[in-house]
């Protein structure tokens, strides 16, 4: 194959975000073509690359970067099926992404800055994708972290976003720390940091510490893929542009984590109790984050609850051992997600507000977006996995890995011993999923019934014309979004087509999976059918979950239809103490539903609270205790040490008088005591 | 003639030149206290050399040196001192004392002094 190609894969998003920088300010005009082409053309090589790679093909080629003195740096491809799919994912999801933000940020005066950090971080994402070194990979790794900053902090006039920018930063950089050692000591073990040969000597079995270097691996990709304890920086990171969450908290960035399990699966295997600590970390994030996702208010804040938990379904695959259904489900959810973000972000522009209580008092909403609210539906349909969108074959690919892993025949596919699995962590990751899967369809439903379907406010008419802008619930965590769009006029095309674009797959993915030459071809071969018993009972759960949040919202719609009176003026805050305002104006079922867990579901379980109380607070508590010992001990010192001269040299200023007998009689002084000295 | 003599009369008069040098306050008679101890050490010069016989004389050529080097720093002394009465109108050493480093209280005493300096300079 011509290496030219996959070079010029990641390098041209990159050079396209310095072309981008560099004639921003000078030339406006060209930002919006240099942010598109050549994003898109990466994303047509990367197809070309994918194409001609083939399948059950590995091209593996390097070059020594630098000694290093122990294992060499190396700037070299890695390239197998895994690479050639999700690059294609990566470039497909970015290039929409980019032509979506031509129209959403249309009159944003940071616009090429902004367009160049995508860019660039689709570049940084490919080359993780590509690298054929761990240490190439980690440099793509951090600098999608500073991407994702910079972007998440992108409305840096609001504390909102400054704050979610660096919780972002800092929550990614704790799990970076033990990562680098991970890759340190995984080098170290391997003897080298070429993938291939990391990946040779985890089969010989020649890794020495194979728990500690899974672990340490582990800690970052629970930062990089919001895993819990790590997660709670996703929720928040809504605060920045809508693209940006479609594209980094969504398609790309949080899968690097995942992607690099399955990279380095063959590690992971080796270490029975690092997969049961994934299968735990994964089973916490994935009930957890639903259950939040089915209280919160904001619409990105269920996607972002939703990623989350999504994410903690790939971990749990990879914890089955199965990286061929992690992966499918990744590839499957990187499209739906990122859907359902841009349509979010339609939406978002149409009702100029991020909740779903203000939305569900808007009459005609879906009438107003249709674009959106059909893709919407279909992406929240994937989410559920109902047959037969791409959802359903993934999960279901997820669940039949910890079925089989549950029984002890895990399906490594080669991989590895299928004994290298644990069977708790199949039963973990199976019994979680499945509760999850019930979960899901739960928020699901809840979000686009209450979003979309809600019964028009008993208001009067002249406001039922143009709503005024309500304001979000009182007690719901809020991720808002200066917006300047106007309500009134439609979404520009650019807006509405990579919607569509992103639907095809969200439909017709999930077929790719059935016939074990389609996809498994292109992965390690082996099955990505769903199997019989899991199907029917992760559908069975779907439409329950769905049934039940369908029923709740009909009890809690016809509460609000007979019993109490809407009040005339919404968010007028009602007598009635303890009744928070917005279980009077909107029938909302995760209230139903949640019960007594509602209030803590809402504020993620208090996992920031408690954060905030262990690590924030003594760390300013010790920040506080520096600063003074910086302001009030050293610099007493230096103070000191300059008021000491200053009072030294006031005291030879004593001396100079200007008078030439003094200084005569000193000098005279000194010579008889010179002399005096001498003679003694 | 015993060494005596001449070092106790060499010694005092360069006891009444430092006396001069130090306690006197007009320049002049600074100046003339200088002379005093130049011209004590000469005495020492001249009776050392004749005590100790010294073929070579290296004591009264020294002397002849330093009379000569006397009389050039006289000139030159004179001469500031002819400047320093100019500019200043007086000729007593505690007063020229421009060149300290001035006190807090003389603050506001010396600008004016520079003032005055440079308009004569200009006059």
């Amino acid at each position: 194959m011509n290496l030219a190609l996959p070079v010029l894969v990641p390098a041209l998003p990159a050079l396209g975000a310095a072309a981008t920088l560099a004639t921003g300010r000078k030339v406006p005009g060209l930002a919006r073509p240099l942010a598109v082409v050549p994003v898109a053309v990466s994303a047509v090589l990367a197809l070309v690359v994918a194409v001609q790679l083939g399948t059950g093909q590995v091209l593996d080629t390097g070059t020594r970067l630098t000694p290093t003195g122990g294992p060499d740096i190396s700037l070299g491809f890695y390239l197998d099926g895994y690479s050639s799919l999700i690059s294609v994912l990566v470039g497909l999801v970015a290039t929409c992404v980019q032509v979506y933000s031509t129209a959403y940020l249309k009159d944003d005066p940071r616009y090429p800055s902004y367009a160049a950090l995508v860019s660039l971080f689709t570049a940084a994402m490919l080359l993780v994708v590509y690298s054929g070194d761990l240490i190439v990979l980690l440099v793509g790794w951090e600098v999608m972290g500073i991407c994702s900053y910079f972007l998440i902090g992108h409305h840096w006039e609001t504390a909102d976003a400054r704050s979610a920018s660096l919780k972002a930063f800092l929550v990614t950089k704790l799990g970076d720390v033990p990562f680098l050692f991970g890759i340190f000591l995984l080098g170290a073990d391997a003897g080298s940091f070429r993938i291939p040969d990391v990946l040779a000597a985890a089969t010989d079995g020649r890794i020495a510490h194979p728990t500690l270097v899974a672990l340490l691996l582990l800690a970052g990709v629970a930062g990089k893929s919001a895993q819990f304890p790590l997660h709670t920086w996703l929720p928040d990171a809504m605060a920045g542009p809508t693209p940006v969450s479609a594209l980094i908290h969504a398609a790309t960035m949080v899968a690097a984590g995942i992607y690099l399990v399955a990279r380095l699966l063959p590690v992971f295997l080796l270490s029975g109790a690092a997969l049961v600590v994934l299968a735990v970390m994964a089973a916490v994030t994935m009930i957890g984050s639903a259950l939040c996702a089915l209280a919160q208010d904001d619409l990105k804040r269920v996607l972002a609850y939703s990623t989350v938990g999504q994410l903690g379904y790939m971990a749990g695959a990879l914890a089955s051992g199965d990286r061929e259904a992690s992966v499918f489900h990744l590839v499957s959810h990187g499209a739906f997600k990122a859907l359902l973000f841009l349509a979010a972000g339609v939406v978002i522009h149409a009702a100029h507000t991020n909740s779903i209580a203000a939305m569900s008092r808007m009459p005609g909403l879906r009438k107003r977006v249709p674009d959106a609210y059909w893709t919407m539906g279909i992406g929240l349909v994937a989410l559920i996995g109902l047959p037969p969108f791409s959802g359903f074959f993934s999960k279901e690919a997820v669940l039949t890995a910890a079925e089989h892993a549950a029984n002890g025949d895990a399906m490594t596919n080669g991989v590895g011993p299928a004994s290298a699995v644990p069977q708790a962590a199949g039963w973990i990751v199976l019994v979680s999923a499945a509760l999850t899967v019930l979960l899901t369809a739960a928020y699901s439903a809840r979000l686009f019934l209450v979003a979309f379907h809600s019964p028009a406010p008993l208001v009067t008419a002249g406001t039922a014309a143009a709503p005024e802008p309500l304001d979000h619930e009182a007690d719901a965590p809020y991720s808002p979004e200066p917006d300047e769009a106007d309500p009134a006029t439609a979404e520009p095309p650019a807006m509405r087509w990579p919607l569509w674009v992103l639907a095809i797959p969200t439909m017709a993915f999930g077929i790719v999976g059935v016939r074990s030459d389609w996809l498994p071809a292109l992965l390690d071969g082996g099955s990505l059918r769903p199997s019989g018993v899991t199907a029917v009972t992760g559908t069975g759960l779907a439409v329950v979950g769905a049934l039940l949040a369908y029923g709740a919202w009909r009890s809690a719609t016809a509460r609000l239809g007979a019993g109490r009176p809407a009040p005339a003026v919404p968010g007028r805050v009602p007598e009635q103490a303890g009744a928070p305002a917005a279980e009077v104006i909107v029938g909302d079922p995760g209230r139903t539903l949640l019960g007594p867990l509602f209030g803590p579901a809402r504020h993620g379980f208090g996992v920031d609270r408690l954060y905030s109380a262990l690590f924030v607070r003594p760390v300013t508590a010790a920040a506080q205790l520096v600063r003074f010992l910086d302001r009030e001990v050293v610099e007493t010192y230096v103070r000191g040490s300059g008021a000491g001269a200053n009072l030294l040299g006031r005291a030879v200023r004593l001396a100079q008088t200007g008078n030439v007998q003094t200084y005569l009689s000193a000098l005279l002084a000194g010579v008889v005591l010179l002399a005096v000295l001498v003679a003694v | 003639m015993h060494l005596a003599y001449p070092a106790v009369l060499a010694a005092l008069l360069f006891s009444v030149g430092v006396y001069g040098v130090l306690a006197r306050r007009n320049v002049i008679l600074v100046l003339m206290s200088v002379e005093l101890m130049l011209n004590a050490v000469n005495l020492n010069l001249v009776a050392f050399d004749a005590w100790l016989r010294d073929s070579l004389h290296a004591g009264q050529a020294l002397t002849l040196f330093t009379i000569t080097i006397a009389a050039a720093e006289i000139g030159l002394g004179l001469a500031v001192v002819l400047l320093l009465f100019r500019a200043r109108g007086t000729a007593d050493v505690d007063r020229a004392t421009a060149l300290g480093d001035p006190a807090e209280s003389a603050a506001e005493e010396t600008p004016a002094g520079a003032e005055s300096l440079k308009g004569r300079a200009a006059a």
